[in-house]
Parts: C-alpha cells; sequence; structure tokens
C-alpha cells in the first residue's frame, strides 16, 4: 500500500477504508470515537428523558475546571474531568437541581457553571508555560491525538458504562418517567438519580477526548433528541441514538482525515444537520398530510 | 346502595379478616401532627372515599398506608403483614401529575413500567417468549378496561388529561392488585372526564373486586359506586357511611366550627362554611 503525501479520498470506498485505518492514531481515535458514541447515546436517552441536558451541560463546563486543574498538579486531565463532574453531580443532587428545569434552577446551574469556567482560566493561566495547546483538547477535543493508554481506559470505562446500563435501564426508566410511582413500587429513585449522575460525569470525562467540553452536545443530546423524535419506544430510542452517535463520529473522523479541518465540527455539524432535517421533517410531516387530505378549492368544481 | 360495616375499628364485626387493618395510627412531620388516633378496617371490595380540606393529610393518609410514610405511633398492616414500600398488591396513582408534552413514550410503555419497571435487568430484546407475550396480554388487557385502546400506543406527553389519567389508572391495576390507591385521581379533570374515569374507577371495582381508597375533594362522580367514608379535619379522623358523616353535627364537631350541611330540594348536600371558605357539594341521593 502507498499512500501518498497528498492524501485525498480516492471515491474508492475500499482502498479509502484501508486508507483510513492504516495509521495507528486512525485506530485509537475510530475505537475511542465509537465507545463514546455507544456510551454518549445511551446516557444522552436518559439526560433527554430526565430533562437534565442542562446539567449535563454543566457537568462539561466544571470538568473543564477539573481538566485544567489536573493538568496544574501534573495529573491526566481525564482523571480531573471525572473527579470534578462527580463533585458536581454530588452538589446538582444535594441542591435538586437533577429535576426538569425551572427558572431557578437554570440560575443556580448557570452561575456554578460560569463560576467553573472562571476558576479553569485561572488554572490554564497558572499553567500556561506548561500547557499551552492542550487547552483546545479540552475544548474542542483531539480525537486524532488519543494514545494508547486512554484508548484502554475509555473501553475499559464503556464497557463498565454498558454494563451498568443494561443493569439499571428499566428501573432507570420509570424513575425517569414517573418517579412518584417508581419510589412507591420500591425502586430507589434518589439512589438512582444520583448514580445517574456519576455515571454522566464519567461518560462526559470520557467523550470530551473525543469531542471537548463544548461540542459534546453533539455526542451526547443531538442523537437522543434525533431518536426521540423518530420513535416512541425507549429500547428502540436508545439504539438509534447510539446507531447515529456512531455515524457521526466515522463520517467526522474520516472528512477530518481527508480534509485538512477538525473532526469536531464535523461531528458536531453532521449531528446538527441531522437534527435540522429531523426536526424540519417533524414539523412539515402533518402539514403536508394535512395539505394532500384537505379537499380541493372550491373553485376546482 | 352498598353500605359499610357501620363504625370504624371496632373490629368486633364478624366479617373476615381486614385487607387494610389501621390501629391508633398517628403521623408528624417535624413537630406538626398531622392526624392521629386513626383506626381503620377495610374489607376486601370496599369502596372508600378519603375526604377533608386541603392540606388536612389525605394524601399522607393513603401514603402511610402505601408504607411511603413513618408512623410516629400504632401500626398498619395490609393483607396481615406490616405494610411496606413496593407491595405489589397495592396499585397506586399518585396526585395529580401530567406528562411534559416533549415526553415521547407510548402509554403501552408507561402501564408496562406498572408491571415490571422495579426489575433490575432488561428483557432481551426483539426475543417474544412466553412470559414476555403474557406481559404483553396483561398490558393489552388492563389498557382494554380503562378504554384506552385507542391511543395506547401514541406518546403520553401528546395525550390530554383525562387519557393520561386513565393509563395511569391501567398501570396501577397491572398487578392486579387487591387494594386501588388513587390520590385525587378526578380532581384536575373537566366535568366530563370526571364523569367518565370516576365511571372507569366503578366498573373497575366491580370487576377486580379490589378495594378503592380514593382522596377526592369532590365525591359527587362516585357517591353511587361509595362505601363508607373517611374525613379528615384538624388532626381528626371520621369514618362512617356518607349519610352518617356528612352531617350538620359530625362536620361541626371535626371542624370545630360551625359548618351546615344543607339539603336541596333537588336531593344535593351542600356543605357551607367550611373553615377554608371553599364550598364543596355532595351530591346526594336520598
Amino acid at each position: 500500500m502507498v499512500i501518498t503525501d497528498a492524501i485525498g479520498p480516492s471515491w474508492d470506498l475500499v482502498a479509502d477504508y484501508q486508507i483510513l485505518t492504516y495509521y495507528h492514531f486512525m485506530q485509537n481515535a475510530y475505537l475511542a470515537g465509537t465507545v463514546v458514541a455507544i456510551i454518549a447515546g445511551i446516557v444522552g436517552y436518559f439526560m433527554v428523558l430526565r430533562g437534565q441536558s442542562f446539567a449535563g451541560h454543566s457537568l462539561a463546563n466544571v470538568g473543564f475546571a477539573g481538566a485544567t486543574g489536573a493538568t496544574l498538579v501534573g495529573a491526566s486531565p481525564i482523571i480531573g474531568l471525572f473527579l470534578a463532574g462527580i463533585l458536581a453531580a454530588l452538589g446538582i443532587q444535594a441542591l435538586g437541581l437533577g429535576t426538569r428545569q425551572t427558572r431557578q434552577n437554570d440560575i443556580a446551574v448557570g452561575a456554578i457553571f460560569t463560576a467553573s469556567l472562571a476558576f479553569g482560566y485561572l488554572f490554564l493561566h497558572l499553567a500556561k508555560s506548561a500547557y499551552g495547546s492542550g487547552i483546545y483538547a479540552v475544548l474542542f477535543g483531539n480525537p486524532l491525538g488519543i494514545g494508547d493508554a486512554d484508548v484502554r481506559l475509555i473501553l475499559w470505562a464503556g464497557f463498565a458504562v454498558v454494563l451498568l446500563a443494561i443493569v439499571s435501564a428499566r428501573p432507570l426508566l420509570f424513575a425517569s418517567l414517573d418517579p412518584d410511582v417508581a419510589a412507591a413500587r420500591g425502586v430507589p429513585v434518589r439512589a438512582l438519580g444520583l448514580g445517574y449522575l456519576v455515571v454522566l460525569a464519567l461518560v462526559v470525562a470520557l467523550a470530551v477526548q473525543v469531542i471537548g467540553v463544548l461540542l459534546i452536545f453533539a455526542l451526547l443530546v443531538t442523537p437522543a433528541a434525533i431518536a426521540n423524535a423518530l420513535t416512541t419506544r425507549p429500547l428502540v430510542a436508545i439504539a438509534l441514538a447510539v446507531g447515529l452517535g456512531i455515524l457521526f463520529t466515522w463520517l467526522g473522523l474520516a472528512v477530518g482525515f481527508f480534509w485538512p479541518y477538525p473532526v469536531g465540527f464535523f461531528i458536531t455539524t453532521f449531528a446538527f444537520a441531522a437534527y435540522v432535517v429531523v426536526r424540519g421533517g417533524r414539523w412539515l410531516w402533518p402539514r403536508w398530510q394535512r395539505f394532500l387530505a384537505a379537499p380541493p378549492a372550491e373553485g376546482a368544481r | 346502595m352498598a353500605h359499610g360495616q357501620g363504625r370504624a375499628g371496632t373490629g368486633d364485626d364478624a366479617s373476615p379478616q381486614p385487607i387494610i387493618r389501621v390501629r391508633d395510627a398517628a403521623v408528624r412531620l417535624g413537630t406538626r401532627a398531622i392526624w392521629q388516633d386513626v383506626t381503620l378496617d377495610v374489607a376486601a371490595g370496599e369502596f372508600i372515599a378519603i375526604l377533608g380540606p386541603n392540606g388536612a393529610g389525605k394524601s399522607t393518609l393513603l401514603k402511610a398506608i402505601l408504607g411511603l410514610l413513618p408512623l410516629s405511633a400504632g401500626g398498619i398492616s395490609v393483607l396481615g403483614q406490616p405494610t411496606r414500600r413496593g407491595n405489589p398488591a397495592i396499585g397506586y396513582v399518585p396526585q395529580r401529575r401530567s406528562f411534559d408534552a416533549e415526553v415521547r413514550v407510548r402509554g403501552r410503555d408507561i402501564v408496562r413500567l406498572g408491571l415490571d419497571g422495579d426489575r433490575w435487568g432488561v428483557p432481551l430484546p426483539f426475543i417474544r417468549t412466553a412470559t414476555e407475550r403474557a406481559a404483553a396480554a396483561r398490558v393489552a388487557r388492563v389498557i382494554d378496561m380503562v378504554g384506552a385502546a385507542a391511543y395506547a400506543d401514541r406518546p403520553i406527553g401528546e395525550l390530554s388529561g383525562g387519557e393520561q389519567q386513565r393509563l395511569l389508572i391501567a398501570q396501577a391495576l397491572v398487578t392486579e392488585p387487591r387494594i386501588l390507591a388513587l390520590d385525587e385521581p378526578l380532581d384536575s379533570l373537566d366535568l366530563a372526564n370526571q364523569g367518565s374515569v370516576a365511571g372507569v374507577i366503578r366498573a373497575i371495582a366491580r370487576e377486580t373486586e379490589a378495594a378503592v381508597l380514593l382522596v377526592a375533594h369532590d365525591v359527587n362522580p362516585i357517591l353511587p359506586a361509595l362505601d363508607r367514608v373517611v374525613y379528615v379535619a384538624r388532626g381528626q379522623v371520621t369514618v362512617g357511611a356518607p349519610a352518617e358523616v356528612i352531617t350538620t353535627a359530625t362536620l361541626s364537631r371535626l371542624y370545630g366550627t360551625t359548618v351546615e350541611v344543607l339539603h336541596a330540594s333537588d336531593g344535593r348536600i351542600v356543605v357551607v362554611g367550611q373553615p377554608e371558605g371553599e364550598e364543596v357539594s355532595y351530591h346526594g341521593h336520598h
């Protein structure tokens, strides 16, 4: 196999696939991206169902402070992201911000998330000499630069998240949709809520490697929102969210590999485009049906 | 017209073992006593309304029977066992919740959660085992029972309040409970829906022979089915047949102020002078 200097897609799919998976960093990117898309799709569905997307966003932003703080003391950003995320999850639970958003909750979460961004900024300033361009990796992800150790971590953690999801999906669904009845039936609603936020913090910490804290919604919320608009069956919706996340990630990695533009931009744009198409379609569909069903205009008689 | 076993809590009637037995129960929230000295026996198949002004502790009584609240005194047993959270013998419809319009989960799935939503693990997807078929049939049966088959496969958030309420009653029924605990199932519905949902509840009570405990603000729609009322006011509870409890003497004693029960010429009973200033009308059939 020959790799030319000017890499571009040959539009021969087999050859393109061989080139895409030829480099070790691309293998890592595809592996990590796929696992992240799977777990983000699963927890994202519940996030949409629970109306907690803003809480997820704030976990990511608090994670920014965690990541920069961890680099300051020479630790891995993933560890910092996860620890900060757990702290934020405990805070969200303790302050009761995890329920459906009210205006007061929005303000509280917004205040916390701005404060944590300020801390991240401070840590970044303090660590400037050692950490410079790493900031971009935290903000926007760096899927083409994921090392073997991080890939192993993502694989194991992803495996654990999927197992946890399989075990607790049904009670979590019950507790998310109908907390009062679930509690009366003996489902540990509060514990599940906290556990969910902790798992969410873990998923955010892993996903940031691929997509960054600012773009994380593209894998966490957008696929789940699209799936939610397309089906009313929870299991199908989760499968669809996972599938869409994988599709956006694979496409984004491929396009970002062949063209000199960042992967995160493409993943986010594909996700957003699909979202716009689905929402637009859902808006148009009933109107189109009504248009077809409408009797012909009076003058046509 | 059905009648209850008369006085509550004497426990001396010869009827078989009561399905719910409340003995000298009291509940405190913080330092405030909600109610005390509550004694009540509920027989299988009885239809009981829990009435009283707002904030008197009607829902608290239901939650105590469900085992969701600790008692500060006394005891409650259900089917001979101390009450406990998560008892599938009790179907529960909590106080009015409506699903957000954007909740896009089928009503059928919401009902199904009532059957096995508390179990860990996930059944193998897309494989129709015998148990899976039996569960689906059971869900379909209770959906038919409440007359919700026409819209059970639509997203619950898009349904009307009355349609959601029927599906939530189906969810409570799906474990084939011996007791149905319904917390104000009618009060946020418009009049037409109040009547039809009340009809559904009455039909279910007859068909399943489940004991029904129904918290209500307006007893009209269910009065024809009612065996007894439990009236909660000012920390006290009075139990008896509707005609015994909804009287000037009893309610005045309960409220500690003069409350008048008026019998209109059309048979309606109207309660006036309740301290919170709202007038509740009870439709009498006597």
